[in-house]
């Protein structure tokens, strides 16, 4: 089996975020992190590597060349190999312009299984996972939280509101997870070690058919207008309970009231 | 003029409340006609009455198979609504598995899709979507560029739904033929929880959420007990799913939901800005936590130091007693 698990290199969530000039988030003035999403996706990866013989996983990102710090991450997890996406004209690409690239790199692979997180701690649309299958013309696996397979059969379980959906379909398909699904383990000092010598692919858009003038800042279908901070919210009243219960729920529920919201 | 294509989610014909929400900014902030679209059996019965909500027509698919597949018969019966509607701007409700769905029908139709909206503002022929950004620290304005369709996604709570008392719609028939493609994920089972009935964590105005200062799994029978007092819906920390404590689709935070609730309560919750970044858009936050340094603190607008597990029942006492 071959699993192929896009990666994305996002800034930490506790760094400060700002925008450029041209409205794009600064992505080199931050500490970048992997989206913490994509451990769930590596993890379930390696867990059907575990027991699945002859399986091999594959990480693959859109990114500068920065990213290679976030691939050797991903591959610490003892992936097998990667393959980076980088080009100058990618910068600014919104989520069908990265779907269309993953696509076109995805394209020049055999795969089973592409595995993915369902978002990304940045920008949050959750939509690659879906426009991806789309462009690959293969059914999408959503929000799933639990993932069997059987043969070329898989069987998973969507996480609702209220429950799950249980939906099957056949391999080749595109399975974005949830954090129930799995619990992921931590990189072995073997396994950053190893990360180093694994084989790593670079392809610009040439090397993989795609039209320069299809993705980037300005050729994405949608735009940012502008950009504003929000003003901080300050801490307001403070009530100390006097141990026993009633000091402090008098006060909250007097807030409450105050509040009309009881 | 500015049609617009509302998608109503609706629950075996009646339309969810963000469906309403989402009619009443169609009419209030385009200029053109409100059209709507509905799915799935018991679409046709409620469709005639979505014009109390000024929809002109509504378009439908009553049909048990838009659910017996995942995603791809909707995105047929989407591609098809649009088309018959005319409409070039479509909302929808940032529903996850209906995301899909959108997402799936804007590769199709080259259409550009701006999620999460708060407000919607239309600038010429533009639907200029307001929404928060990188965990709230940051207030952006996005739309679709370029002679596609706009796809916009709105979430709960961010208008608030008004009748206006117009001539019942004009129902219309979709003409969906589901092709080998749309079959390729098979629904085969859908399993509820036994749910307490309580709004879900997106859709909530009242959020009351816990975490590890809870102590243990049954410390979240407070939280219940003072989300039903005040009919909210129940939340938690990562620290507490990942405990085991609370299913994983309440978590809020960097990898779960995102909600911007007009009230917010956390209780033993510390507030790490993974959290944080879930919840700190909410109009009122209300912390109680016995470690008065406590993060959350910070952006609290109400505070409470103190144990929990006495504060807690005594304000859901107090609650009710007021309610009666």
């Amino acid at each position: 089996m071959r699993i192929i698990c896009p990666v994305k290199r996002v800034p930490d969530t506790a760094a400060r975020k700002s925008t450029d000039p041209d409205l794009t988030l600064d992505r080199e003035g931050v500490e970048t992190v992997l989206n913490a999403n994509d451990e769930w996706s590596i993890e379930e990866a390696m867990r059907i590597k575990e027991r699945t013989p002859d399986t091999e996983v594959i990480v693959l990102c859109v990114g500068p060349q920065q990213a290679q710090q976030t691939i050797r991450k991903a591959l610490s997890y003892g992936l097998d190999g990667a393959i980076q996406v980088t080009d100058d004209a990618i910068a600014g690409s919104d989520a069908a312009g990265i779907a269309q690239i993953l696509a076109a790199a995805l394209r020049e692979e055999t795969f089973d299984l592409v595995i993915m997180g369902n978002q990304s701690s940045d920008a949050r649309t959750m939509l690659v996972p879906a426009m991806l299958a789309e462009y690959l013309d293969l059914p999408a696996l959503t929000y799933v939280s639990k993932l069997e397979i059987d043969g070329a059969t898989l069987r998973a379980e969507r996480e609702t509101a209220t429950g799950h959906q249980v939906v099957e379909a056949q391999a080749p398909a595109v399975v974005s997870v949830v954090e129930a699904i799995n619990e992921p383990r931590y990189p072995s000092f073997k396994g950053i070690m190893a990360a180093k010598k694994k084989p790593l692919e670079v392809h610009d858009l040439a090397a993989l058919g795609v039209d320069p003038g299809e993705v980037g800042l300005e050729h994405a279908w949608t735009q940012v207008l502008e950009v504003t901070p929000r003003p901080p919210k300050q801490a307001g009243a403070k009530v100390e309970d006097d141990g026993s219960g009633t000091v402090g729920a008098k006060a909250l529920v007097d807030f409450l009231a105050a509040q009309k919201i009881i | 003029m500015a049609d617009v294509l509302v998608l109503v989610d609706h629950d075996r014909g009646i339309p969810k409340k963000i469906a309403n929400q989402m009619l009443t900014a169609a009419r209030e902030r385009g200029d053109g006609e409100v059209h709507a679209a509905l799915f799935g059996e018991g679409a046709a019965s409620s469709a005639e009455r979505l014009g109390a909500y000024g929809v002109t027509r509504a378009f439908v698919w009553d049909s048990p198979d838009a659910h017996r597949y995942a995603t791809e018969p909707l995105v047929i019966a989407l591609e098809a609504a649009l088309d018959a509607s005319g409409a070039e701007i479509l909302l929808y409700p940032s529903d996850q598995f209906l995301s899909d769905v959108v997402a799936r029908t804007a590769i199709r139709m080259e259409a550009g899709v701006v999620t999460d909206a708060v407000d919607l503002t239309l600038e010429g022929d533009r639907m200029v979507a307001t929404k928060a950004i990188f965990g709230g620290e940051m207030t952006s304005r996005c739309q679709v560029r370029g002679d596609r369709h706009q796809f916009l996604g709105v979430k709960a709570n961010s208008f608030t739904a008004e009748e206006v008392g117009g001539n019942p719609a004009e129902v219309v028939p979709l003409e969906v033929t589901l092709d080998e493609r749309a079959k390729r994920a098979r629904v085969v089972d859908t399993v509820e929880a036994a749910s307490a009935g309580r709004p879900e964590v997106t859709e909530a105005t009242i959020i009351v959420a816990g975490g590890r200062g809870l102590g243990e799994a049954d410390g979240f029978r407070l939280v219940e007990e003072l989300a039903d007092a005040l009919g909210a819906a129940v939340g938690a920390s990562r620290a507490a799913t990942d405990a085991g404590w609370y299913p994983h689709q309440h978590q809020i935070g960097q990898t779960g939901k995102t909600v911007s609730p007009a009230l917010y309560i956390g209780v033993g919750i510390s507030g790490a800005i993974q959290h944080r970044a879930g919840m700190q858009t909410s109009q009122t936050i209300v912390a109680v936590n016995k470690d008065a340094e406590a993060p959350l603190f910070s952006i609290a607008d109400f505070a409470v130091v103190g144990d929990l597990h006495k504060v807690l029942p005594l304000v859901s006492e107090e609650i009710r007693k007021r309610k009666e």
